[in-house]
């Protein structure tokens, strides 16, 4: 499941950026034809786009990005080494977040369905779903950082390394929508677990509330929880595209954009790899992680 | 089941059936349908009100707060633009987006899952198997690539974005179309020859609108969502058109000095895809009881 799955991005996206009108190097000034075409031949972009695609391919096997066309003398791999780490704290970071705070909220609203609790969680959820992140950091950045002061606005300091303190606003406004997921169906979850006889059973012989939802009911519930993990991985990548434009972090999700504009070739298709690898990894941890939670699936 | 599966109603029974009961489930619900109409009307009348033209610059009322004697009720944006007009025209583009995007994302996802469904078999599979190798990828990023690509027209910014929802939109309905497929009624067509395509469009379909509908009404708020996020990386529309995410994109730049810049089309934003997701799972949940009550009827 993973190789075809990456095999048709790799193959979606060179052939999306081949499809594209322009040139990478048509953009910077006019350079003259013969100019042009050396730069062609040096970096293999004269031969027919089924041999690219190829080497390409059997580049990428070997694990080799090709070299960045826009930012020369530099390899993709290299700019991914130093993009990533700021990128990878900042989406860990979040998803620890949401998770932690999601499952604690979504155990909190169903202890009372239609109660005051459960009521003011969902509504923040409800908010935390519709309202995007690029709505909310901004609006995080006016409040704590221009009108309160408490927090810095840009995540980086002066020295472009990353602060503690800068971190909170970029970790919370990127988390928020994740949170807010995993809070509504923990507690959707949560309810149709609390529903079944064998939480009767528990009751019944009167055991107290909270081992009831920690020991018995929490196991079950996590379930829909542990398989929304592998599109929450996928969504916080590409909110952390936005976060770190308006926060000013030095991570990879910028290079996205501007490395498309650019018609970076290598490096577009590089983080989109990249990323891509990281998606397909996070679903086969879910996977996993499933099995380990549900000795039902391992049977099967 | 959608990400955010919520199948345990919170009390909520409807007595009866119909717009009435819908309505009376909850105050939340008669709220978010009031501010949503109003921002509907407001955002389809709202502009003739004032003497702006969206692309209209006061060279008296640059970066102005908003005050009632200018004419300039929301303010004017840094290029003295009146951010009223800017704010309600920016919304009938987010919102035509919205009903668009869905539209396609429902042509694409009804279709396929329909056929899928109905073929079975080996077509069902390997159908379902492409489902669910695009599932596994990132796909806001195809979406960016094609923005920055080819360029930045409306429809296929409309494409492009319908194309992102009708992944979950085909698995639901395949899913429908099974347990469809074999009912009475369907065998009753197939034994009078009506052929294939006539029983998906004529029998099928029409028999599991009711949960099209619902999934159809939470994946508007998100088409509206995907089309602010690309205007706010600069690649939805393009001046002197703008939209919501355009212009909370702007006012977040000029927040220090002009918060209101960022204040109004952020909140008309915030509010209307609130509204829109509550909406949704009201609908959801109303659709949900009916079919329990329907069942428990029979």
């Amino acid at each position: 499941m993973a190789v075809p799955t990456l095999l048709v991005l790799v193959v979606l996206a060179f052939v999306l950026m081949r499809l594209a009108p322009g040139s990478p190097f048509s953009s910077e000034r006019n350079l003259p034809p013969s100019v042009e075409e050396n730069l062609n031949a040096r970096y293999g972009l004269d031969d027919s786009l089924g041999e690219q695609l190829l080497r390409y391919l059997g580049n990428l096997a070997r694990g080799d990005f090709g070299p960045s066309l826009y930012y020369s003398d530099h390899d993709v791999a290299d700019l991914i080494r130093e993009g990533f780490p700021t990128s990878l704290r900042l989406g860990l970071a979040a998803m620890i977040l949401a998770l932690g705070a999601g499952v604690t909220a979504g155990i909190a609203a169903a202890r009372r369905p239609g109660g005051m609790l459960d009521h003011l969680l969902m509504g923040v959820a409800i908010a935390g779903i519709s309202v995007p992140n690029f709505v909310v950091a901004p609006l995080l950045i006016l409040v704590f950082a221009v009108w309160l002061g408490w927090l810095p606005a840009s995540g980086a300091g002066p020295d472009a390394s990353l602060t503690a303190a800068g971190m909170v606003l970029p970790v919370v406004a990127l988390a928020l929508p994740q949170f807010a997921y995993v809070a509504r169906l923990t507690r959707a979850s949560m309810l149709e677990v609390l529903d079944s006889s064998y939480i009767l059973a528990a009751r019944a012989k009167g055991l107290p509330e909270r081992t009831i939802l920690l020991r018995h009911g929490l196991r079950p519930a996590l379930l829909p929880v542990v398989s929304y993990l592998g599109p929450a991985t996928a969504a916080v990548i590409t909110g952390s595209v936005v976060i770190e434009e308006i926060f000013g972090l030095p991570g990879l999700g910028r290079y996205f954009v501007q490395a498309a504009l650019n018609r970076d070739y290598f490096l577009v298709l590089g983080v989109v790899v990249f990323y891509g690898l990281l998606v397909v990894i996070a679903n086969l941890l879910v996977d996993l992680c499933y099995g380990l939670l549900d000795p039902r699936v391992q049977r099967q | 089941m959608s990400a955010a599966g919520n199948s345990v109603a919170v009390g909520a029974t409807p007595a009866g059936s119909g717009w009435r009961a819908f309505f009376n489930q909850s105050r939340g619900v008669r709220v978010c349908s009031c501010l949503l109409l109003a921002i509907a009307v407001l955002v389809v009348f709202g502009p003739l009100l004032s003497p702006y033209a969206i692309d209209q610059v006061d060279w008296q009322h640059i970066a102005q707060g908003p005050s009632w004697s200018s004419g300039h009720w929301f303010g004017t944006d840094n290029n003295g633009r009146d951010l009223y007009v800017r704010t309600l025209r920016g919304g009938q583009i987010s919102l035509l987006v919205g009903i668009c995007a869905t539209a396609i994302s429902l042509l694409i996802g009804v279709s396929y899952g329909a056929i899928a469904g109905y073929a079975g078999g080996r077509i069902d599979q390997v159908m379902m198997r492409l489902v669910d190798v695009l599932y596994a990828m990132p796909f806001m990023f195809f979406v960016i690539l094609l923005m920055v690509l080819f360029g930045r027209n409306l429809l296929l910014m409309f494409i492009a974005i319908g194309a992102i929802n009708w992944l979950d939109m085909a698995r639901i309905v395949r899913g429908q179309t099974l347990s469809l497929k074999h009912r009475e009624f369907v065998d009753a067509a197939r034994a009078l020859g009506v052929p294939a395509a006539g029983i998906i469009r004529r029998h099928i379909v029409p028999n599991m609108m009711n949960v099209v509908v619902v999934y159809a009404s939470l994946a508007v708020p998100q088409m509206i969502l995907v089309e602010s996020f690309l205007s706010f990386l600069g690649l939805g529309v393009q001046e002197p058109m703008t939209s919501w995410g355009q212009l909370v994109s702007l006012g977040a730049r000029e927040m220090e000095s002009a918060p209101w810049m960022l204040l109004f089309p952020a909140s008309f934003l915030a509010v209307t895809l609130y509204c829109l997701n509550v909406l949704g799972d009201a609908l959801r949940r109303y659709n949900d009881a009916l079919a329990g009550s329907l069942r428990g009827a029979a």
